[in-house]
C-alpha cells in the first residue's frame, strides 16, 4: 500500500531535516518543477491528477488554482496561503503532517505557489499546534538557508518568501475568506463570494487558499505522476488519504489510506472495531459539520462522491463515532455549543440560529424539552441551510443536528418524554 | 435598463443595481437591516431573502439576499415566495430572541425600523423560551446614549463610524450573539458625525440623548422642512416641536446637498432655541418692565427713524435674505451693511466675484463626493464645514473603485469594495496652517502660513497653465509637491479645488480661482467649492455690498444717528473699541435679535425675533444654493419674524411700500423684483398659496396625540389654530398628510415604514434625488467662458523672532455663535488658546497649558498656549470664536508672553 504523505513520518522520532528529508527524495519534485517545467505545466499535471482540496469541501485543486490571473497582465503580489487553522473538532490530520513532515509541507508550497505565480505565502497555523509551530519554522528556515525559499529558488529566477502565521485562535478562522481577514489584522469574520480569493484575496490581491493536506500532495502529484496518483486510489478520486477516527473505538488514530478505503475497513480494520461493550449507532465521517452516517453506510467508500450520495460529507476524513452508551442529543448538543460559541456573529441566522438550537438541546438534555422543541430543531436545520447565511459554519453544524434527528428521532423524543437525558 | 421579473411580473429598472436596491425603488416591502443606501450591501442580516429562479421553468429556486445579488437582465425573483417569507419572518424572530420588549419605555418606538420589520414580517409570537442575553451601556458623551441590550448586530453603526465617517473610537468588540458595539472604554464619541448613529442604528441602541432631556414621540413632533443654520453648508434638516420646545433634529435628505447625515453641531445646535438668553419679548430702554407691548417697542423705535432719516442698518448672515432685505429697504441700499466683518467681507465678495465671473462652477457636496481629486488650499473643514469634510472622505474612494470595476465588483458590494480596494485612497492634498482631522486620508499635506499655501495655490495653477502666475523659489521638495498635485488634478475626471474664509487669506481664494481656471483652460470640469462661514453669509453679501467696519465708519463719520442691528452680535465682528465707539457715536439703537448678545444689551429698542425654528426665510449656502426654511412652531410671547418686526417699523415709520408685506412670499416678490439676481427666489418653495387637494400641508402628523388636551390646564375650549400666511403648511394635523413637493417634504412616512427608512419612499430611486428634484435654487452660475487669472503674489511668510503671525483657527464646537448656546454642545466647547508648535512653545518659555497673553494691536489677551506640533514655526494658531476669546482681526502679527502669575 503506497504511503506518500506519511512515508517519513515515525512517532518515535524528529521529523527529518532538510538533508534527510532530501536522501528520502525531498525537493527534487519541486526542483524539478521550478527549473524544469512552467507554472501552467504545474497546473496542468495537478488539474490531470483530480486532486480534490482535503479541507472538507474537495474543490478541485488544479480548478480553484485555474481562476487565479496569469501571466504579464496579473496583479502582484500574489499569495499562497496554507489553511493550517485545523480546529474542526475529531479532526487531527494537518497536525500529523506538519509536526510529522514538515519539509513535506513546504516543498509543497513552493511547488503550489510557483504553480500559481505567487510571490508570497503563508502558512496560517492553530494557536494550539505549539510543536507544529516550532518544527515549521525551523523546515522554513532551513529551506531558506538552502536557498530553496527567498530570491532566485534552486537557482533560478523566481522568488518565493514564506511566512509562518500562528492564529490567535477561532474556528471561524478556517474559513478562508475569514482566514485572509484575521491575516489581515481584522476581524475574523468571511467575505462574501463573489468575488473569490482567486481574483480578489489577501490584501485584495489573487490568493489561492489550499488545506495543508492538499498542499501535501502537490509534492508526489508532480514528482511521482498524474498515473501514480490515480493508482493510489480505490477510486476514481485520486491519492492517499489520511483517515482518522475518533470515539469508542479500539485503536483510536489516524491512517494513510487509498482514498475511497470504505468506513468499515477503517473502522474495523484500522481502528479495531469498537470497545468491548460498546455497539455503532452512527459516525460523522469527516468532522463535527458532517451528517451523521449509520450501519447502512458501513461499506461506503470514503471518497467526496461516494459519501456523499450517502447523504454526508467526507469532510477531513476524520472519523467520529458514536457508540450506544453516548447520548445522541448530548453529543449534538456538544457539537452544536461549540458551533454557537464559535460564530463570528456577522450573520443572522447563524449568531442567533445556532443560540437557539443549542438552548433546545440543553432543555432537552436537562429534561426540560417540550414538545415542539424537535420542530424547532428541524426547522433550524432547514433553515440554516447553504445559501441562507454567510458562510459555510452554519450550514456545516446544521448537518448533524439534521440527520441526528432523521436517525435518532427515538431517542430526541424520550428525552421529551421521559423529561430526562436517559443515558444519565 | 434591465427588465426582470418580481412574482412574475416584469419590471425595469437600473442595470447593475442590486435588487434590493432595485425593489425599494419599485417601492415594493422588502424588509432589511444592515443594507444602507450610502453604504451598500454587505449581507450580514439576511433579512432581504427573496427566492430565485433560474429561468420561467425553474419552479424550485434558491433562497438568495436581495442585497447582494445584481438586478441583471432577465433576472427572476420572487418575494411572495412562501419559503423566502418562512425564511424572512424566520430572521425577525432570531433578532426577537435577544432585543427586549421595551418599546414602550424605548425612545425608539414608534419610529423603530426594527419595529417595521418585525411587523412586516409577520412575526408576533415568541417562542423562544431561554433569557436574553444583556450587556453593561457606555456613556458616549452628551449627544448620544447607547443602550446595547437591543442590538441586533446589523453593523451598521461601526460601518458608519470607522468606514464612512473615518472614526477611530469606536467599533465591533467580542462575537457570536454577543458583539458589542461601542469604544474601548467609556467616552465622549470623538467623530463629529456620531449623531449620525441615531438614525443609522435600526432600532434604539443610539438614540438621541438631548432628546431624552425633553422626550417625545415621533408622532407627536410638529416638525417643518428647515435649513441649518450652524455653518455655511446649508444641510437640510427637520427639526420637531411640541408644547413649545424645540425638540431635537433630523436630516432631512437632500441628493444635492447634505444626503442622510448631519454633523454633531448642526444636529444638536438646535438647543439654542430653547435657551434662557432667548429674548421672548421686546424691550425698550428704561421702559419699567412688562410694559413694553410689541405696539409701544415698535412705536418707540420707529420714532428714532422719523426723528432722523439718516439711520444705517447692519444686516447679518445668520438672518434670512428676507430680513436682510427688509432692513435694506428700511435704511436705503447705501446705507445698508452687509454685518460680515471687514476682513471677511473681502474674502467673500472675492468669492462671489470668482463665482459670478469664472468659468468654473461651485462644487454641490454631492460633487464633491464625486470629485477624484482634491486640493483643500487652506481651509479646515472638519471645524468650518463639518459636512464638507465627509464628503471629502468620500471622495477619496471615487479613483481607487477602478480596482473594483476591473474586478468587476459592483460599488454597492461594500465589504467586497473595501477588500479589493484595501484602503487605497484617490489624490486629496490638504494645504492648511497646522494638521487637520483628514489628514488620515490625505495623499500629501502642507502646512503653512496663509500666504505660503496661497504661493502654493499659485505654483499649482501655473504649473498647470504657464499663463497663471507663479509664486516660484521652491525647494525640490515643494517643487515635486507642486507638481504631484497639479498632475492628479491634470489627470482627474472631475478635480476639486477648496478653499474659504477660514484663514482670512484673500490670496488663497484667488489662488484657488487660478488652479481651477487653468484646470477650466485645460478642459477638464473642474469644481470650485468655497467654505463660508455662516448660513447666509453668501446670501448677505449679495444684498450688502460693504462690510461691518464700513458702516462703523459711517457711524464715526458722523452720517448716522439711528443704528438698526439684525440679528448681529457686533462684538463677534470687530475689535470691541471699534463697537463701542460705533454705539457711542449713535443716539439710538434698535437690535432685533432672538438671543440676548452684548450687542443687544445696549439697545434702546430690543425686538424679539423668531429663530429659524420660529419664522420662515431663505438662506444662500456656500454652493450659491437658495433654500427654504419654513417655521416649525408658532411661539408664545411676543416672538416673530425679524422681517416682521421691520416691516411694522416702516409702517409705523410712515413708508407705506412695507403694507404690501403681508407674507414671506410678498416680500420674497419684493426682493425678486427688487435684487439683481435673485429672482429666483420665488421658486425656491412652493408660495403660500399651493395646495393639494384643496389642502396645505399638515405639520403635525395624523398620529398627533392630545390636540384636544394639552392645552386643558389653561382652558377646556380647543383654541383655534394659528393660521399661516407664510407657507402652504399647516400648524395642525388638518391638511394633507401624503407626500408634498420636496421643498415641503416636514416628515418621512409611509405605510409600514415609520422610521426614517420611509426615506425610500420619498425617491425617484433608492439613494438619488427626491421626486419632485432636490429641492432649491442655485442663484450663481459661471458667467464667462474664461477669466484672467488673479496676478497677485503674495510674499513668502518669514518667521520674526519676536513676533508670531496669528491665525484663525476653527472649532466645530465653540467657533459657532449659536450652537455654542446648546447645553450638549456647551460641554465640549473648548477653553480660549493659541497652538504653537513645540519650539515655538519654547521661545515663549511657556508649557502646553500654561498661559500666555496674545498682544494684537493695541490689545492684549489672556489665552492658554496648546502644543500643536504641525503649526508653522512663527505661526500661533488663535481658536476664534469660543465665548472666551475677544474679536481679533486675523491674520495678524502680535506678540506672545508668558503671563506673570498674579501677585
Amino acid at each position: 500500500m503506497e504511503r506518500a504523505l506519511t512515508a517519513n513520518i515515525r512517532s518515535d522520532r524528529e521529523p527529518l531535516d532538510i538533508r534527510a528529508y532530501e536522501r528520502s527524495g525531498g525537493y527534487a519534485a519541486a526542483r524539478d518543477a521550478v527549473l524544469r517545467l512552467t507554472p501552467q505545466e504545474v497546473q496542468a499535471l495537478v488539474k490531470e491528477s483530480g486532486l480534490r482540496g482535503r479541507g472538507g469541501a474537495g474543490f478541485p485543486t488544479g480548478l480553484k488554482w485555474g481562476f487565479v490571473p496569469m501571466g504579464a497582465g496579473a496583479p502582484h503580489p500574489k499569495y499562497l496561503v496554507v489553511n493550517a487553522d485545523e480546529m474542526e473538532p475529531g479532526t487531527f490530520k494537518d497536525r500529523l503532517l506538519m509536526e510529522g513532515d514538515p519539509h513535506q509541507l513546504v516543498e509543497g508550497v513552493i511547488l503550489s505557489a510557483y504553480a500559481t505565480e505567487a510571490d508570497v505565502a503563508y502558512i496560517f497555523l492553530r494557536w494550539a499546534y505549539t510543536l507544529a509551530a516550532t518544527r515549521i519554522a525551523r523546515a522554513i528556515a532551513e529551506a531558506y538557508a538552502a536557498h530553496y525559499l527567498g530570491t532566485r529558488i534552486f537557482g533560478s529566477g523566481y522568488h518565493l518568501e514564506l511566512h509562518l502565521h500562528v492564529s490567535a485562535g477561532r474556528y471561524i478562522c478556517g474559513e478562508e475568506t475569514a482566514l485572509l481577514n484575521a491575516l489581515e489584522g481584522k476581524r475574523g469574520n468571511p467575505r462574501a463570494k463573489p468575488p473569490f480569493p482567486a481574483a480578489s484575496g489577501l490584501w485584495g490581491k489573487p490568493t489561492v487558499v489550499n488545506n495543508v493536506e492538499t498542499i501535501c500532495n502537490v509534492p508526489h502529484v508532480v514528482g511521482k505522476g498524474v498515473e501514480w496518483f490515480k493508482k493510489a486510489s480505490l477510486t476514481e478520486e485520486g491519492g492517499t488519504k489520511l483517515y482518522g477516527a475518533s470515539g469508542r473505538v479500539k485503536r483510536p488514530g489516524i491512517w494513510e489510506l487509498p482514498m475511497g478505503t470504505p468506513l468499515r475497513e477503517i473502522l474495523e480494520e484500522h481502528a479495531g472495531g469498537m470497545q468491548d461493550g460498546a455497539r455503532f449507532r452512527g459516525a460523522l465521517p469527516g468532522g463535527a459539520s458532517t451528517d451523521f452516517l449509520v450501519e447502512d453506510h458501513l461499506d461506503v467508500p470514503m471518497d467526496f462522491e461516494s459519501v456523499q450520495k450517502a447523504g454526508s460529507r467526507l469532510g477531513t476524513g476524520t472519523v467520529i463515532v458514536l457508540d450506544d452508551r453516548t447520548c445522541p442529543v448530548g453529543m449534538v448538543r456538544n457539537l452544536e455549543e461549540f458551533f454557537a460559541q464559535e460564530s463570528c456573529g456577522w450573520c443572522t441566522p447563524c449568531w442567533a440560529g445556532l443560540h437557539w438550537v443549542a438552548d433546545v438541546l440543553r432543555d432537552l438534555e436537562e429534561g426540560t424539552g417540550q414538545p415542539g422543541d424537535l420542530d424547532r430543531l428541524s426547522a433550524h436545520a432547514r433553515l440554516l441551510g447553504p445559501g441562507h447565511t454567510y458562510c459555510a459554519l452554519a450550514p456545516g453544524a446544521a448537518e448533524p443536528l439534521q440527520s441526528a434527528l432523521k436517525y435518532f428521532r427515538d431517542d430526541f423524543e424520550r428525552h421529551i418524554r421521559e423529561h430526562r437525558c436517559p443515558w444519565h | 435598463m434591465a427588465t426582470i421579473f418580481i412574482d412574475d411580473r416584469p419590471h425595469d429598472v437600473h442595470d447593475g443595481v442590486n435588487l434590493l436596491h432595485a425593489c425599494l425603488t419599485l417601492g415594493l416591502n422588502l424588509p432589511y437591516f444592515c443594507w444602507h443606501p450610502a453604504m451598500g450591501s454587505v449581507g450580514a442580516c439576511r433579512q432581504c431573502a427573496v427566492k430565485q429562479f433560474h429561468d420561467e421553468k425553474d419552479t424550485h429556486g434558491r433562497i438568495i439576499m436581495a442585497c447582494m445579488t445584481p438586478a441583471a437582465p432577465g433576472t427572476r425573483i420572487s418575494i411572495d415566495d412562501a419559503d423566502a417569507r418562512e425564511f424572512r419572518a424566520s430572521v425577525a424572530e432570531w433578532l426577537m430572541v435577544h432585543h427586549p420588549h421595551d418599546c414602550p419605555v424605548c425612545d425608539e418606538g414608534g419610529e423603530c425600523h426594527l419595529q417595521d420589520m418585525t411587523v412586516m414580517n409577520g412575526h408576533a409570537y415568541r417562542r423562544y423560551r431561554g433569557v436574553k442575553r444583556t450587556f453593561v451601556n457606555q456613556n458616549l458623551g452628551s449627544f448620544v446614549n447607547q443602550e446595547m441590550n437591543r442590538c441586533i448586530q446589523c453593523y451598521r453603526c461601526v460601518r458608519f463610524y470607522r468606514d464612512y465617517a473615518g472614526g477611530r473610537d469606536f467599533d465591533a468588540f467580542f462575537l457570536r450573539d454577543r458583539v458589542f458595539f461601542g469604544r474601548h472604554e467609556d467616552g465622549t464619541l470623538e467623530s463629529e458625525f456620531s449623531g449620525n448613529l441615531v438614525e443609522v442604528c435600526p432600532t434604539g441602541v443610539f438614540t438621541d440623548k438631548t432628546l431624552a432631556r425633553h422626550f417625545t414621540r415621533k408622532w407627536d413632533e410638529r416638525t417643518a422642512p428647515s435649513v441649518c443654520v450652524h455653518c455655511g453648508i446649508g444641510c437640510n434638516t427637520i427639526p420637531g416641536e411640541r408644547y413649545g420646545v424645540l425638540r431635537r433634529i433630523r436630516a432631512r435628505f437632500h441628493g444635492e446637498v447634505n444626503g442622510y447625515f448631519l454633523c454633531d453641531r448642526g444636529r444638536y445646535g438646535y438647543a439654542f432655541v430653547n435657551s434662557d438668553r432667548r429674548v421672548r419679548s421686546p424691550f425698550v430702554r428704561g421702559a419699567l418692565a412688562g410694559t413694553t407691548t410689541c405696539r409701544v417697542a415698535v412705536e418707540r423705535a420707529a420714532s428714532f427713524l422719523a426723528e432722523g432719516t439718516r439711520a444705517i442698518g447692519i444686516g447679518s448672515p445668520r438672518a434670512s435674505l428676507e430680513a436682510n432685505f427688509a432692513l435694506r429697504a428700511l435704511v436705503g441700499p447705501d446705507r445698508f451693511y452687509s454685518g460680515i466683518a471687514e476682513g471677511e467681507h473681502a474674502l467673500v465678495s472675492a468669492i462671489l466675484r470668482v463665482l459670478q465671473d469664472g468659468p468654473v462652477r461651485s462644487a454641490s457636496l454631492h460633487d464633491v463626493e464625486m470629485s477624484d481629486a482634491v486640493l483643500v488650499l487652506g481651509e479646515d473643514v472638519t471645524h468650518t464645514a463639518p459636512m464638507l469634510a465627509l464628503a471629502l472622505r468620500q471622495s477619496v474612494r471615487r479613483q481607487p473603485m477602478e480596482i473594483a470595476d476591473r474586478l468587476q465588483i459592483p460599488e454597492w458590494d461594500d465589504a467586497a469594495v473595501r477588500t479589493a480596494v484595501q484602503g487605497a485612497k484617490g489624490p486629496l492634498f490638504i494645504a492648511s496652517v497646522a494638521s487637520t482631522r483628514l489628514d488620515d486620508v490625505a495623499t500629501a499635506t502642507f502646512h503653512g502660513a496663509p500666504d505660503d499655501l496661497a504661493r502654493l495655490g499659485l505654483d499649482v495653477a501655473h504649473a498647470l497653465d504657464s499663463h497663471a502666475p507663479a509664486a516660484g523659489a521652491r525647494t525640490p521638495a515643494g517643487a515635486a509637491l507642486v507638481e504631484q498635485i497639479a498632475r492628479a488634478l491634470r489627470d482627474a475626471q472631475h478635480p476639486l479645488v477648496v478653499a474659504g474664509t477660514g484663514t482670512g487669506s484673500e490670496a488663497a481664494v484667488e489662488a484657488a480661482a487660478n488652479i481651477a481656471w487653468a484646470l477650466h483652460a485645460a478642459g477638464r470640469p473642474a469644481n470650485l467649492a468655497f467654505v463660508v462661514p455662516e448660513c447666509n453669509t453668501l446670501g448677505a453679501a449679495l444684498l450688502g455690498e460693504r462690510g461691518f467696519e464700513s458702516a462703523v465708519e459711517a457711524v464715526a463719520r458722523g452720517e448716522a444717528d439711528t443704528l438698526v442691528v439684525l440679528e448681529n452680535d457686533l462684538y463677534r465682528r470687530c475689535e470691541e473699541a471699534l463697537v463701542r465707539r460705533a454705539l457711542g457715536g449713535v443716539a439710538h439703537l434698535i437690535v432685533i435679535d432672538h438671543v440676548m448678545t452684548p450687542t443687544m444689551a445696549h439697545a434702546d429698542v430690543g425686538l424679539s425675533a423668531g429663530t429659524f425654528a420660529e419664522g420662515d426665510g431663505t438662506f444662500v449656502n456656500n454652493e450659491g444654493r437658495a433654500q427654504r426654511y419654513f417655521q416649525v412652531f408658532e411661539p408664545t410671547d411676543d416672538v416673530r419674524e425679524s422681517w416682521r418686526w421691520i416691516r411694522d417699523l416702516m409702517i409705523a415709520a410712515g413708508r407705506s411700500e412695507a403694507g404690501a408685506w403681508y407674507t414671506l412670499d410678498d416680500i420674497a416678490a419684493a426682493l425678486a423684483s427688487g435684487v439683481p439676481g435673485l429672482a429666483a427666489i420665488r421658486d425656491v418653495a412652493p408660495p403660500a398659496t399651493f395646495r393639494i387637494a384643496g389642502l396645505k400641508v399638515a405639520r403635525e402628523a395624523h398620529r398627533y396625540s392630545g390636540r384636544t388636551a394639552m392645552d386643558a390646564n389653561v382652558t377646556v375650549h380647543e383654541p383655534k389654530p394659528p393660521d399661516d400666511p407664510d407657507s402652504a403648511l399647516s400648524f395642525t394635523m388638518e391638511g394633507y398628510d401624503g407626500q408634498p413637493p420636496p421643498a415641503l417634504t416636514l416628515r418621512y412616512w409611509a405605510p409600514g415604514w415609520n422610521s426614517v427608512q420611509a426615506i425610500n419612499h420619498y425617491q425617484t430611486e433608492v439613494g438619488g434625488p427626491l421626486r419632485g428634484g432636490d429641492p432649491g435654487r442655485r442663484l450663481i452660475e459661471p458667467g464667462t467662458a474664461s477669466s484672467p487669472y488673479f496676478d497677485r503674489v503674495p510674499p513668502r511668510f518669514e518667521p520674526r523672532p519676536d513676533e508670531w503671525l496669528c491665525v484663525p483657527l476653527h472649532h466645530i464646537f465653540g467657533s459657532e455663535e449659536l450652537s455654542a448656546l446648546a447645553p450638549g454642545i456647551a460641554e465640549r466647547v473648548l477653553r480660549a488658546s493659541v497652538a504653537l508648535c513645540t519650539d515655538d512653545l519654547r521661545r515663549v518659555g511657556v508649557v502646553d497649558g500654561g498661559e500666555v497673553t496674545v498682544t494684537i494691536g493695541g490689545g492684549s489677551h489672556g489665552l492658554v498656549a496648546r502644543e500643536v506640533a504641525s503649526m508653522p514655526t512663527g505661526v500661533a494658531g488663535v481658536l476664534v470664536g469660543v465665548p472666551s476669546t475677544p474679536w481679533l482681526a486675523l491674520p495678524a502679527r502680535g506678540r506672545i508672553v508668558p503671563r506673570e502669575a498674579p501677585r
